[in-house]
């Protein structure tokens, strides 16, 4: 299967090790997987911010860079989310545009989607050792309907304890520039979180979201709290022998 | 009621940021929220057929606002053919004349109110006070609000940022005749309202109401409530007034069957609230008149996206689940519309041109919780992000949005931005400068790596 | 142009063009009442408690014995046509109210007066403090689609579901505001 790695940017530039994990993951599972050089953002930021103009720019370039693949796959929820679920509303109904999306959207998936929908696998073979919790982000959640897809893979992994998170399905507070434009309601939704991820003694907060988990790992680096955070494409692709 | 929401100063970010701080109210917002939430989800999940409740729920108010002129038509013919007088008021002054007239006419100077949106929106308490006329708010929770010179923070339960030690005082320092014994245990709060509205009940000759469905082939309305004040007002004076927004329409005496399950299981989170009062024309001998208002309506109805907004049955699901609600309480929006209902439909009523207005499609994180618990299924979210790209934009972050898009339009621009960043990665500040320090008062920024993902492609994979 | 000329030509312009919708309508209604299926009396009587109000399942041949345990010594009302001697007649010195009613549904636990015979004007089974009602078992209906369908939109309607509460103080509930502070319901069956 020829397999697109949609990165998204901010893994793209703060988050190297996700899509290297990402891509060991999907060759170890025997897909051929290709990274489309001119692939950049999907828009999110500039259309849920309120610049739609640059957004549907960034919209088509993401159509054109990936259309023809059997699959896209996307280790981010939010972004896969963005594809799938907001830019069939960017563009005219009836438009070139329209059927652009149309056409590439629903190949595109989020990695835990992928590996359960299409390759049919919950176990993908990981080693693990550690206690984590598993924070569901929002757009994973309510955006994709992922329900409990990351954590049957979880589950699956040896040696990991997967411990239930108080409180999971509320937001973090991220919110994309929502953490900038509204940094104290932000900073309390984020500090609630960290106070759950605490209660449940994890060394390992996952999400399949890095935007969140830079927020949540930014929030509990700061107070010193010791907990990692890790993508989920990360735990899934660690194994005995790489330990 | 002194306070006005209209021309309030500053914007959501502030307004909230001294909500955050404030621990009290934290707590008593947590606490009720997270209270009402699992109440809601209790009752929602009984019945195995609310997702096609929903479903009919949001079809139904989607019918009756495409044919709303119809149905508006309709209803008149069915309310004065039941008796009842119907009047037609574009925006809050002319209904607040209309009202007023109505009142002046019966020579009263006091009249009783059943808690309604509307009548808060347009602001009609005042409207009345300068006409020398007094209403006299008798849900226990507008009450708190009244003699507290306070805001409403919520739409269903208007007092829910006093927690009973703070209704206690307000009760004693501003209650004429209450008890000095009064405890702080909700019966006796409860009771002592009971005392001091009873004699008002029976005396006065005119009420004021808003309704929550008015049925357009019947002519009927309809009050939802709890603790028996709404019965009160509708039943025992001589004149009735409602004042009722144009989208509170239902077409037929059937859809009500959709609605009563809805309503109250998402609001109060009960299978069915106390009290629900119907009544059609004038009744039992009353006087009866219905303010039909539209106040902006019908320029939201114009909006594609934003129209949706509309079908809002005013249960407040929205504020309990909304984590930014919760935290930045009620009063920070400005508006008697808070939460995530508040945010996309206050700047609908009322433009964007005030710095607060335009900081509401802003006050969320998009997280979806509002949308999912919605039981009209307005796409919250959705409205948000339309609002968002017609709000006003500050010029540096506009100037730094279309920097970023032209970075991001070219991968090749992209890599070499990145490349910049992965130099400079040494140098990165602990606490960040200008508007970015609002990301390090309290989170640490992530460690640039040595290498981008496309660049370390391109040495392995490529080669 | 008068205001309701103006806003029905505002709606008009705001909705020309739009698309109407169907009315999905897959919810549960029509379902049979008690008498064709068992068990509504005891959902009902069920339901009803949970909201703290007083619940008693009689044969009918027992009701006005019944009746006369629950009133006691109160000076009640007892509106024309319930079929009773001796009520009460002032509104404001009344310590309650015992009624009929027109329907009854067991999902919510709820009693709907339609003010017709037995069953009182509004202000007489709101203003006394304790509400008895009567309810026979062939009234009471599955849900609310149910209720609705017997219901005449013509009159004036008051849906009952236990007794007053408020939830204005930290969204808990405290039965007993203004309406009737104890409501009692007897089933005849
Ligand atoms: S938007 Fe939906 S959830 Fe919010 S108050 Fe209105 S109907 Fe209720």
């Amino acid at each position: 299967m020829r397999v697109a790695l949609f990165i998204t940017c901010v893994n793209d530039t703060l988050f190297p090790g996700t899509g290297k994990a990402v891509v060991s993951l999907l060759r170890r599972l025997g897909c051929d997987v290709d990274f489309p050089a001119a692939q950049t953002c999907c828009g999110q930021m500039h259309v849920n911010t309120g610049y739609r103009e640059e957004g549907v720019r960034l919209a088509r370039h993401f159509t054109e860079v990936f259309a023809g693949y059997d699959a896209v796959v996307a280790p981010s929820g939010s972004c896969a989310a963005m594809v799938r679920e907001q830019y069939p509303k960017l563009a005219r109904p009836g438009s070139k545009g329209a059927a652009a999306i149309a056409e590439v959207a629903p190949r595109v998936y989020e990695l835990s989607e992928f590996l359960i929908d299409v390759l049919k696998t919950e176990d993908v073979g990981a080693y693990f050792p550690h206690r984590v919790t598993y924070h569901p982000t929002c757009h994973s959640l309510r955006g994709l309907h992922l329900g409990d897809r990351p954590t049957r893979l979880l589950r699956n992994v040896r040696g990991l304890e997967l411990v239930p998170l108080p409180g999971a399905e509320e937001c973090c507070g991220f919110g994309g520039t929502f953490a900038v434009k509204n940094p104290a309601v932000s900073a309390a939704m984020g500090a609630d979180k960290t106070r759950s991820i605490m209660d449940t003694g994890a060394e390992v907060l996952c999400a399949a979201d890095n935007s969140c988990l830079l927020h949540i790992g930014g929030t509990l680096s700061r107070q010193k709290t010791g907990v990692r955070t890790m993508h989920l494409a990360e735990i899934l692709a660690s194994t005995e022998e790489a330990q | 009621m002194s306070a006005t929401f209209l021309g309030m100063p500053g914007n959501f970010p502030e307004n909230s940021r001294k909500a955050v701080h404030d621990s009290q109210l934290r707590f008593n917002l947590r606490k009720a929220t997270h209270t009402i939430r699992g109440k809601r989800a209790s009752v929602v999940g009984e019945l195995p057929d609310w997702q096609e409740l929903r479903a009919a729920g949001k079809a139904i108010k989607e019918h009756t606002l495409r044919n709303l002129d119809r149905y508006l038509i309709r209803l008149e013919a069915a309310v004065t053919a039941a008796g009842g007088t119907v009047h037609w008021a574009r925006d809050a002054a002319e209904a607040n004349r209309i009202v007023t007239g109505l009142v002046k006419a019966t020579g009263e100077t006091e009249v009783v109110k059943v808690k309604s949106m509307a009548t808060q929106e347009i602001e009609l308490n005042q409207a009345l006070a300068e006409q020398g006329i007094t209403a006299y708010e008798t849900d226990l929770a507008e009450l708190i609000v009244q003699l507290g010179d306070d805001f409403p923070s919520h739409i269903l339960v208007p007092a829910i940022h006093r927690n009973r030690s703070e209704i206690r005082e307000i009760f004693l320092d501003r209650m004429p005749g209450v008890s000095p014994d009064l405890t702080d245990d909700p019966p006796a709060l409860a009771e002592a309202a009971r005392l001091h509205l009873r004699e008002r009940f029976l005396r006065s000759k005119v009420a004021i109401s808003g309704a929550n469905f008015m049925v357009a082939e019947t002519g009927t309305l309809v009050v939802l409530e709890s603790e028996g004040n709404g019965r009160m007002c509708l039943t025992l004076p001589e004149t009735l007034i409602s004042v009722v927004g144009i989208e509170k329409l239902l077409p037929s005496w059937r859809d009500l069957e959709v609605f009563l399950q809805l309503l109250p299981r998402s609001s109060t989170g009960e299978r069915m609230n106390p009290y629900t009062s119907m009544w059609t024309g004038a009744v039992e001998g009353q006087d009866f008149h219905l303010v039909l208002l539209d106040n902006g309506r019908t320029d939201v109805l114009a909006d594609e996206v934003g129209r949706q907004a509309l079908r809002c049955i005013r249960c407040s699901a929205c504020l309990n689940v909304c984590p930014v609600y919760e935290r930045a309480g009620g009063h920070a929006y400005g508006s008697v519309y808070p939460g995530p209902i508040g945010a996309i439909l206050t700047p609908q009523l009322r433009g964007m041109s005030s710095e607060l207005d335009a900081s509401l499609p802003y006050a969320s994180s998009l997280c979806g919780a509002c949308y999912e618990v919605c039981p009209v299924a307005i796409d919250i979210p959705e409205v948000l992000v339309d609002l968002r790209a017609k709000a006003p934009h500050a010029a540096a972050e506009r100037a730094g949005m279309k920097v970023a898009g032209w970075i991001f339009n070219d991968h090749r621009r992209l890599a070499r931005a990145q490349r910049a960043a992965t130099r400079l990665r040494k140098l990165v500040p602990k606490r960040l400068p200008g508007p970015l320090s609002a990301w390090t008062d309290t989170r640490d920024v992530p460690e640039i790596p040595e290498e981008s993902f496309r660049d370390w492609w391109e040495r392995n994979e490529r080669a | 142009m008068s205001a309701r000329e103006e806003i029905l030509a505002r709606v008009r312009r705001a909705v020309a063009g739009a698309e109407d919708v169907e009315i999905p309508r897959g919810y549960r209604a029509g379902r049979p009442a008690e008498g064709a299926v068992e068990g509504l009396v005891e959902l009902f009587a069920e339901r009803v408690d949970d909201y703290r109000a007083v619940v008693h399942v009689v044969p009918a041949a027992e009701v006005p014995a019944k009746i006369d345990a629950c009133l006691g010594g109160r000076r009640v009302i007892v509106p024309d046509g319930f079929g009773r001697a001796g009520g009460w007649d002032d509104l404001d010195t009344a310590d309650g109210v015992v009624t009929t009613c027109a329907v009854a549904i067991a999902e919510t636990g709820t009693i709907v007066l339609d003010h017709g015979p037995g069953q009182g004007t509004r202000a007489q089974t709101l203003v006394p403090d304790y509400h008895l009602c009567v309810v026979r078992a062939d009234q009471i209906v599955a849900g609310v689609p149910e209720a609705v369908a017997r219901l005449d939109p013509a009159r004036p309607l008051t849906w009952i579901s236990g007794p007053s509460a408020t939830s204005d103080i930290e969204l808990n509930r405290v039965e007993g505001v203004h309406g009737p502070r104890t409501l009692e319901v007897i089933i005849s069956t």
